[in-house]
């Protein structure tokens, strides 16, 4: 990662609720350009964090920034230069596919024109431009999960973040969502994703694995796998969490 | 601004096409309107009156008709004895008697005094208050039309509100907030547990063990069936002992119609929670099916007499209404099974409605 | 004996099809499993077997009695965990598993034996709300609840969604000592790689059964030519692969990428694209996995679709 520049800092991160600590002094930095997988059993505390970076919750302490913003004083600034996505919510169900897409446009200051031009290269792009004036709710799974990966990218933003966005997906739309993932990077997006699937973290530059609250693990895939001696990030994570 | 724009078409697009908001944001808004228009009044509108005419001549007649002729009153039937009175007045047939003195127009003539009194129902305080005051102004007026203004002529009208002497306002809460709390706790409650039970998927596995479905039910309901008639008791006690409303009837009689009505109210919210999917569906339907209409057209506050007929109708078909008779004929006017039975038989008949219409819609499947 | 038997079932809800001409069999003593993404119709179809829906057309017998007509009966001898762990949040984990008990006409103690191995874990947390334990242990005394009766045929749906991988592991382990009980275990399940764990599997997508068989069996009937690729520019080596003639398919695999070639293709041929597109790396012919068997199955039952 020669001279990328950071793109995320967090330095003792510390998130408390009340006595139960969710966060605990958490060290890493995102750089530019890359896939940072944020891995962990439920309840590790990455979705506490996620929602700190997001600008969703502020820390209890710790220094955070994001973007080039301070998470304390600047949260503002981040939600308009990130990206959201997640497996329990995407779009509305009850709009189309087009009125979704032009709703999050104006919602991030695109202007009408180029939301009509750009959202119909995403839709042919997805194969999805016949079904544009279908409700959401009548498209599978996939297609859903693979829109809603697109709208959050919609306004260029410089991270875009994805919580288990790809949960009981089918493989070959999974590999798909990858695809897109893939794409993103090559357009200079960072991505910063957490997942239960094992096989996905190897697509990832580098992971982190939490364990209660904590950072056990920080590394690319191939290092990990070569540090504890195993063929697969599967038994990585099996070696950390049990 | 653009953003919310966005936003705001996004929201309205929501709305349109979701039914149930809808339905929040147009129609009720106009039932509302209705009924509270046509609800809550204080004014009286064709309430019954009985006569009691003592003398029986030109003058009682002339005011007999003018009560009649008026909007407000309705001159169903004559009397003839003074227990005539009371058992009139008891049964709710009437809410107003009046009763003319013998001799009535000699005296008006000859000793320029006559008198008239006024007996009303007041287990509902406003409305008797009402009823004496229009009844009176009416005799006032026209008495002086009959024999021109004369300050010394006149008629007196002797009011009397029998079955609420002090008209206390809490002898017309207590029944309506038994039967409304009542309703509450098994109509709602049931209803909510049960769709409680669908909602968390724990009802697939009831259903898929050995237990019938008339297990499920009767273990769902009795527990709400031991505390509503819990809070009865207690309702009673308050009421009794705090408020020091008067129990002219049977103790055993109350008991036994609240359990009926809690029964009725059961089977009501067993029949909600096979519509309701969800424990927010089942509160929702709960609260404008049973709430509101119990608070506003069961005669807990505004009187059934009152409404115009096409909404007596709806008030008709409520068993919280037969309820409120019933618990205000045996407290305040020591009525007996003899002058409730057609109430009981009303709320008879709605429990086993809800409970055959409830066993028709348990499923024992999923859909 | 045949402990479950689904002819051409087909369900439908209003014009959506959740199954259609699903048809299997599962042998007494059998750990099956029913392996598919979200929308493959696999919670309708257990729903279907434990006699909460009827079937739109077709029929199912379930140890040999029909799910329609028997439903009083079957109800007596499944065990059945739906998804999403439902279980009562407010009672304590042992008032769950008497409540389930008694229910079923049995006591804790009756059938402790088949739920000792898994009770062990619990133990510790008798005492405590269900809502408040951790998704491993929540699917501990599920499983629980449902085996307390001993039934004949154990239906588990979607027991390991949501819960971390060493749970996940943990939990089949606990399924494979059930066997020796002859309790017919039937499971559904998105993650691909715990199908190697059941005797036989379905693969369901989209409501339709693609192939039923031994985990064995369904690779070794692969067929076609399948080879890995190791890189570290996976995306590169996808596009490029995609581009060149004799791939049928180019997917990511963790840090591999499969390649399924067409009959004629030449490994050596492919390999020549990928050096000129900078990826210097050589294609080994591997054996498939079931997902790579899936996948595969799913893209021609696709093509099957669009030509009709």
């Amino acid at each position: 990662m020669a001279e990328a520049s950071k793109i995320i800092e967090v330095d003792n991160l510390v998130k408390r609720f009340g006595s139960f600590v969710a966060n605990d002094h958490l060290c890493f930095d995102v750089y530019q350009g890359e896939i940072f997988g944020f891995l962990g059993a439920n309840g590790a505390g990455k979705t506490t964090a996620i929602k700190i970076l997001c600008g969703l919750t502020s820390p209890t302490s710790g220094t955070i920034r994001v973007a080039g913003f301070d998470a304390y004083t600047q949260s503002e600034q981040i939600k308009k230069n990130i990206g959201y996505m997640s497996q329990k919510f995407s779009l509305y169900e009850d709009l189309t596919v087009y009125e979704n897409i032009r709703f999050y446009g104006g919602i991030y200051g695109i202007p009408m024109k180029e939301i009509k031009s750009r959202s119909e290269e995403l839709l042919r792009r997805l194969g999805l431009y016949e079904e544009r004036n279908s409700l959401l709710a009548k498209l599978p799974l996939g297609w859903k999960q693979k829109l809603a990966f697109s709208v959050a990218i919609f306004h260029n933003p410089k991270i875009v973040f994805l919580d288990e966005p790809t949960g009981g997906v089918d493989p070959i739309t999974r590999r798909q969502f990858w695809e897109l993932i893939y794409e993103a990077t090559e357009r200079g997006i960072t991505v910063f994703v957490t997942t239960h699937y094992m096989d996905e973290a190897e697509y990832c530059d580098r992971v982190t694995i939490m364990v209660d609250g904590k950072i056990e693990a920080l590394d690319t895939p191939g290092n990990l796998k070569n540090t504890y001696g195993v063929k697969s990030m599967d038994d990585v994570f099996l070696k950390l969490a049990r | 601004m653009k953003r919310l724009r966005s936003f705001l078409s996004k929201e309205f697009m929501h709305i349109f096409r979701d039914k149930r908001s809808m339905l929040i944001l147009f129609g009720m808004p106009v039932v509302q309107l209705l009924l509270f228009g046509y609800v809550i009044t204080n004014e009286i509108k064709n309430a019954n009156v009985a006569i009691y005419d003592k003398s029986k001549d030109a003058a009682t007649k002339r005011i007999t008709n003018a009560l009649d002729a008026s909007d407000f009153f309705v001159c169903r039937s004559y009397v003839h004895s003074d227990k005539e009175v009371f058992d009139v007045l008891r049964s709710g047939k009437v809410k107003m008697v009046v009763v003319f003195e013998p001799n009535f127009e000699r005296n008006l003539v000859a000793k320029k005094r006559a008198y008239v009194q006024v007996i009303a129902d007041a287990t509902e305080p406003n409305i008797a208050s009402s009823s004496v005051n229009y009844t009176s102004s009416m005799i006032g007026t026209l008495v002086n039309s009959m024999y021109g203004q004369d300050d010394v002529k006149g008629v007196v009208v002797q009011p009397r509100m029998v079955f609420n002497e002090k008209q206390e306002n809490v002898y017309m809460f207590v029944p309506g907030t038994m039967a409304l709390i009542l309703m509450l706790i098994s109509a709602m409650m049931t209803s909510i547990t049960i769709a409680r039970e669908k909602e968390r998927g724990t009802m697939e596995i009831l259903l898929v063990s050995p237990l019938n479905p008339s297990q499920i039910i009767l273990g769902k309901v009795l527990p709400y069936f031991l505390l509503s008639f819990f809070n009865a008791i207690v309702i009673l006690l308050i009421s009794r002992f705090v408020f020091g409303l008067p129990m002219l009837g049977s103790y055993i009689l109350l008991l036994a119609e609240s359990m009926l009505f809690i029964l009725m109210a059961l089977s009501l919210g067993i029949f909600i929670s096979t519509a309701a999917k969800s424990e927010q569906q089942a509160m929702f339907l709960s609260m404008f099916a049973l709430m509101l209409p119990t608070m506003l057209l069961s005669g807990f506050i505004y009187p059934v007499e009152n409404m115009p007929s096409w909404l007596q109708v709806v008030c008709n078909i409520m068993p919280p209404t037969w309820f409120i008779i019933i618990v205000k004929s045996i407290m305040l006017k020591g009525s007996s099974f003899a002058e409730v039975w057609k109430e009981t038989l009303v709320i008879a008949a709605f429990t086993v409605l809800f409970i055959a219409m409830s066993i028709k819609k348990f499923k024992i499947r999923l859909e | 004996m045949t402990a479950l038997s689904i002819s051409s079932i087909r369900k439908e809800f209003g014009d959506v099809v959740a199954l259609n001409n699903v048809s299997l069999e599962v042998e007494a003593g059998e750990l099956f499993g029913i392996i598919g993404p979200d929308g493959a119709g696999k919670t309708t179809l257990f729903r279907l077997i434990a006699s909460l829906l009827v079937p739109t057309s077709g029929s199912i017998a379930v140890l040999q009695l029909d799910s329609v007509r028997d439903y009083k009966e079957i109800r007596k001898r499944i065990g059945y965990m739906p998804g999403k762990f439902s279980l009562y949040p407010d009672l304590t984990v042992e008032e769950n598993l008497s409540f389930f008990a008694s229910v079923f006409g049995t006591t804790i103690e009756q059938n402790y034996e088949l739920i000792r191995d898994v009770y062990k874990m619990l133990e510790p947390f008798k005492n405590r709300p269900a809502g408040k334990l951790s998704g491993g242990m929540k699917q501990k005394l599920a499983l629980s609840c449902a085996l307390i009766h001993k039934p004949d045929l154990l239906l588990l749906d979607e027991p390991t969604t949501g819960v971390d991988a060493v749970s996940r592991k943990e939990f089949w382990e606990m399924l494979r000592k059930l066997k020796k009980h002859s309790i017919t275990i039937v499971v559904s399940t998105p993650y691909m790689d715990e199908a190697s764990l059941c005797d036989r599997v379905a693969l369901v997508q989209g409501g339709e059964v693609l192939k039923v068989a031994s985990p064995d069996a369904i690779v070794n009937s692969f067929g076609k030519p399948l080879y890995s690729l190791t890189t570290s520019n996976i995306y590169g080596a996808i596009k490029a692969l995609r581009a060149a003639a004799g791939v049928q398919s180019a997917f990511a695999f963790g840090q591999d990428v499969h390649v399924v070639l067409q009959g004629n293709a030449l490994a050596s041929d492919v390999e020549q694209v990928l050096c000129d597109a900078g990826i210097n790396q050589p294609l080994c012919r591997i054996d498939a996995t079931i997902e790579d068997c899936f996948m595969d199955l799913m893209a021609a039952n696709e093509l099957e679709t669009r030509k009709s």
